[in-house]
This record gives C-alpha cells, sequence and structure tokens, in this order.
C-alpha cells in the first residue's frame, strides 16, 4: 500500500502540491490526470524520492520512503523524459541497475520481447530514436518485476503496437495485484486502463474516483469533455474567489469526495 | 558506490578531457626539464604551473561533468541506492581520474630523464602531493557548485571566478596588503591569510621543502621561521579542512537536491 500524507512542495515560490493526501491500493491502476503543471510530475518524483517535499511524507507499508533505499527495490519508476549514461547500450544499462539493486532482472527476456527490443539491446543509448529510448525505460523498469510501478506517461512516444502491448502488460500487473501509477494526457489510456482517475490541479486533488463517476457527474460522456468542464469548474472556482488560496485550500481538505457532485465548489 | 564509480570512470575515460589535460601537463613538464638548469628549478616551475592549472581545470572538468551525470541522475537515484553512494561516486571518480592525469603528466618527465638528487626526488613527490590535494580540494568545490546550481553555464561562470579570485587575485591583495602596510608588523596576519587560500597552502606546502622558502617572499619565511621543520604540517592542515568542509557542503546539497 502506497500512501501520500498532507505532501506539500514549493519550487522557490511555486506551490506546487498542496498538503496531498491519497492513497493508492495493490491491485488498482491510478491514472493522474491534470493540465500542464499540475503537479503531476512532482507526486510521482515524490512516490521514488527523487523531490523531497518540505511537507508530509510518502509510505510504502506505513515505512516512509525517503527513510530507507531499500525500500526503491520495491518500485520501477519511468521519467517523463527518459535520459541515460549516453554511452552505454541498453544492455549495459541493465547490468548497473542490476548491480545497483543487487538483484537479477527476473523478467529480462520476457519484457524486451513484448516491447521488442531485443534487436536495440546492444546499440548505445544515444544512438537510438525517442520511441525507443520510452521502451527502454519501460523495460528497465519492469525487468526487476517490483510490486509497484510509477510511469510518467510511459506510452507517449511509443508506436501503437508497442503501446498496446505496454499497456497489455500494466493490465496484467494490475491483475497480478500490483499498485499501478501512472500520469496520462492521453484519454484513451484513462478509457482503457484506469480503475481510477486522479484528477490534479494547481497541485491539489480535484477529483477522485472511476471515469463512470466522471462522466455522471460532469453530465458529459466523453471523458476529454469531461475532464476540461473539471478544468472549467476549477477556473470559475478561482474567479469567484480571487484569493486563490481560499478554494484551494478547500479543495485539499475536501478534494471531490465520491459522493459529491461536480458542482460541490 | 563502485557502480556509479565504474560509471563516472568510463564517463570521464569517454570525455577525452583528462587524457588533453594530462597531455598538456606532460608537454609543459617536458618543456620546463628541457628549459631549466636543474631538477629543483624544474620542480618550482612546475609549482607554478600546478597552482593555476589544477584549480582551473578541476573546477571547469568537474562542474560540467556534474551537470552530464545530473541528467541521468533521476534513472540511477530510482534504485535501491543511497544519494550518498552516488555522490562518493561522483567525487572520488572525478578526482581520481584528475589525480591520475595529473601524475602522469608532472610525474612520467621526472622517470624517464631521472630523480637526481635524493632533496629533487622528495620535493617532486611533495609537489605531485600538493597537485593531488588541489584535485581533491578543487574537485570538492566543483561539485558544490555543480549541485546547487541549476544551469551549466552560471555554474561554469562561478568556477572561474572561484579561480581566478584563490589563483591571482587572492595573493594580489595580499601583496597590495603587504606593501600598503610595510611599516607595520604582519607577518602573523599574511601567513593566517595566506593559509586560509588553498592554493597558496599547496604553494608553501611545496616550497618549503625546495628549502628555498626565502625566496617565496613573505609568508614563506615568515612561516619557515615560526614553526621550522613543522611547517608542513601546519600547510596541510587547512588543505585537510578545504577538502573536508566543501565536500560535507557538497554532500548535504546533493542530499536535499530534487532531481
Amino acid at each position: 500500500m502506497v500512501e501520500v500524507v498532507g505532501l506539500s512542495k514549493r519550487f522557490g515560490r511555486r506551490q506546487v502540491l498542496r498538503e496531498l493526501t491519497l492513497c493508492f491500493p495493490p491491485g488498482r491502476l491510478t491514472v493522474l490526470v491534470g493540465p500542464n503543471g499540475a503537479g503531476k510530475t512532482t507526486l510521482l518524483k515524490c512516490l521514488v524520492d527523487l523531490v523531497r517535499p518540505q511537507q508530509g511524507s510518502v509510505l510504502l507499508d506505513g515505512l516512509a520512503v525517503g527513510s530507507d533505499p531499500r525500500l526503491r527495490r520495491r518500485i520501477g519508476y519511468v521519467s517523463q523524459l527518459p535520459r541515460f549514461p549516453e554511452q552505454l547500450s541498453a544492455a549495459q544499462v541493465i547490468e548497473l541497475l542490476a548491480a545497483l539493486r543487487a538483484s537479477a532482472p527476473v523478467r529480462r527476456d520476457e519484457v524486451l520481447d513484448t516491447l521488442g527490443l531485443e534487436s536495440e539491446i546492444h546499440r548505445p543509448l544515444s544512438q537510438l530514436s525517442g520511441g525507443t529510448r520510452k521502451k527502454v525505460s519501460a523495460a528497465l523498469a519492469l525487468i526487476f518485476d517490483p510490486e509497484i510501478l510509477v510511469m510518467d506517461e510511459p506510452t507517449a512516444g511509443l508506436d501503437p503496437r508497442s503501446a498496446l502491448r505496454l499497456k497489455d502488460w500494466l493490465r496484467a500487473e494490475r491483475g497480478h495485484g500490483k499498485t499501478v501509477i501512472l500520469a496520462s494526457h492521453l484519454v484513451s489510456e484513462l478509457e482503457e486502463l484506469s480503475d481510477r482517475i486522479v484528477f490534479l490541479m494547481d497541485g491539489a486533488v480535484w477529483f477522485d474516483g472511476a471515469a463512470a463517476e466522471l462522466r455522471a457527474r460532469s453530465g458529459e460522456q466523453n471523458l476529454e469533455r469531461a475532464l476540461a468542464r473539471l478544468v472549467e469548474e476549477r477556473i470559475a472556482a478561482a474567479l469567484a474567489e480571487p484569493s486563490t488560496t481560499a478554494p484551494i485550500a478547500a479543495a485539499k481538505t475536501a478534494p471531490w469526495p465520491r459522493s459529491a457532485g461536480m458542482a460541490g465548489r | 558506490m563502485i557502480p556509479m564509480l565504474q560509471l563516472v570512470l568510463r564517463d570521464l575515460w569517454r570525455s577525452r578531457w583528462p587524457a588533453a589535460y594530462g597531455l598538456f601537463l606532460l608537454a609543459t613538464s617536458e618543456a620546463l626539464f628541457a628549459f631549466g638548469e636543474n631538477r629543483a628549478q624544474a620542480v618550482a616551475s612546475l609549482l607554478t604551473v600546478t597552482v593555476l592549472v589544477v584549480p582551473t581545470m578541476t573546477l571547469a572538468l568537474g562542474v560540467s561533468q556534474c551537470f552530464d551525470w545530473r541528467y541521468c541522475a533521476e534513472l540511477l537515484l530510482a534504485q535501491p541506492v543511497r544519494r550518498g553512494a552516488i555522490f562518493a561516486g561522483q567525487y572520488v571518480g572525478l578526482t581520481l581520474v584528475l589525480s591520475l592525469s595529473f601524475v602522469f603528466g608532472v610525474g612520467l618527465p621526472f622517470l624517464w630523464m631521472g630523480l637526481g638528487s635524493r632533496a629533487a626526488a622528495q620535493a617532486l613527490a611533495v609537489l605531485l602531493a600538493a597537485g593531488i590535494l588541489l584535485t581533491l580540494v578543487f574537485g570538492a568545490l566543483a561539485l558544490l557548485l555543480g549541485t546547487a546550481s541549476e544551469q551549466r553555464l552560471p555554474a561554469l561562470g562561478r568556477a572561474f571566478s572561484l579561480a581566478l579570485f584563490l589563483c591571482v587575485v587572492y595573493d594580489g591583495i595580499l601583496l597590495a596588503a603587504a606593501t600598503g602596510l610595510a611599516d607595520y608588523r604582519l607577518e602573523k596576519p599574511l601567513l593566517a591569510l595566506a593559509l586560509l587560500n588553498p592554493v597558496d597552502a599547496a604553494r608553501l606546502l611545496v616550497l618549503l621543502k625546495l628549502d628555498v622558502a626565502a625566496l617565496t617572499g613573505y609568508t614563506g619565511a615568515v612561516m619557515q621561521q615560526f614553526f621550522g621543520a613543522g611547517a608542513q604540517s601546519v600547510a596541510l592542515l587547512p588543505l585537510a579542512l578545504w577538502v573536508a568542509v566543501p565536500a560535507a557542503l557538497a554532500y548535504r546539497a546533493y542530499q536535499r537536491r530534487d532531481f
């Protein structure tokens, strides 16, 4: 169980996360959505201790993720922009990570086959295309068979076949009881994958529930339109109450409870 | 730390800058041998080169590499490994490679041209030790500047400014103070101020071994007079602090940094 408790993060004068409290149970696939700059990537980075919050904590089965680096053995992470030691090949990076994790990549061949990476595995990463680099990034997160997957736009830049295969893989992982948390801008991913949608805006949760609930509350069958409605509601709330901290503070304490309607603000 | 160290060593090896640095020092050493009268004079001349080139090169390469390594930090720090181990791998790798380049460039000519007298051999050993200590000092400062900065160019600008200040401007200020206040007894304060600068501390360390402290000017002569045979140990202390304090600050900054 991954828990986010009262998480706040500020970069300079910009408040990116505002006392977020969320819970990610095993066997569920949660998709974080929201406009650019909503705090999705920062939240995902906090989950793997790449970004350290000013307040609050991320707990993994009750233990703070930042307290013991060994807890990250249980997490596989895909960054938004895949960056590697460029002079190495994917095979060498796998060896490096195996050395850092002190464990063998138990699903190496299976993952490489699924993502169609066998022919690219020995080429220097600097020579790979953007999409292939993204596939390598996903492969590096999956081959160690972690129980929690934290992925920032994992299918962005992938060809349709690879994206489909990766989504199938993630569905299967969820079926095996793993926790999958991913950020996405793709409505198709919300439709196909999500058990739960968490809509972030201005660093606060504005909707937390299933796609069906979002449709029902917004009165929009099209998920993209339903999300757009959320954004409009948020903007309208901010305009109605120019002191922007007030609606945000309210949102963080009552983040669109499942029983509430969209007009709750 | 070992996997990270291997990655850093491989990265530096491929960058070719450490090799260029070593070859530059080798060519300079050869030239100074060719034009110098004896080994001691060559060591004294190499000292001047060392205290200018080692800080500048270590800062420039260290800051630059720090930004290169930051690009893949997300991948590495998402693994079950302590940040301290990643940081230590970077620091040890950087200073190890640059120290080897320095020893190669400065030490090799002595090997094939002969060490000469025992005193010259000792002076060379102290020169090599001073160069390695300067590498450790400025390697730590480079990682501190690189870790604390968001952008490469401003960080490099700060690195060059720091090198210029410690290698050139600081001595100029001391010289101006000594000249302007010649009527006062300022030996102790000037000595203390000189030892505060790692470049001066390294310079004194070598010159005291060359037994030409009086020629080093004011601070060298005063130091020899004050501390006698223990003068080198006194010069080592600030150098050790200049390694420990920036390294600790850089480590702290790395621990707190968001990636």
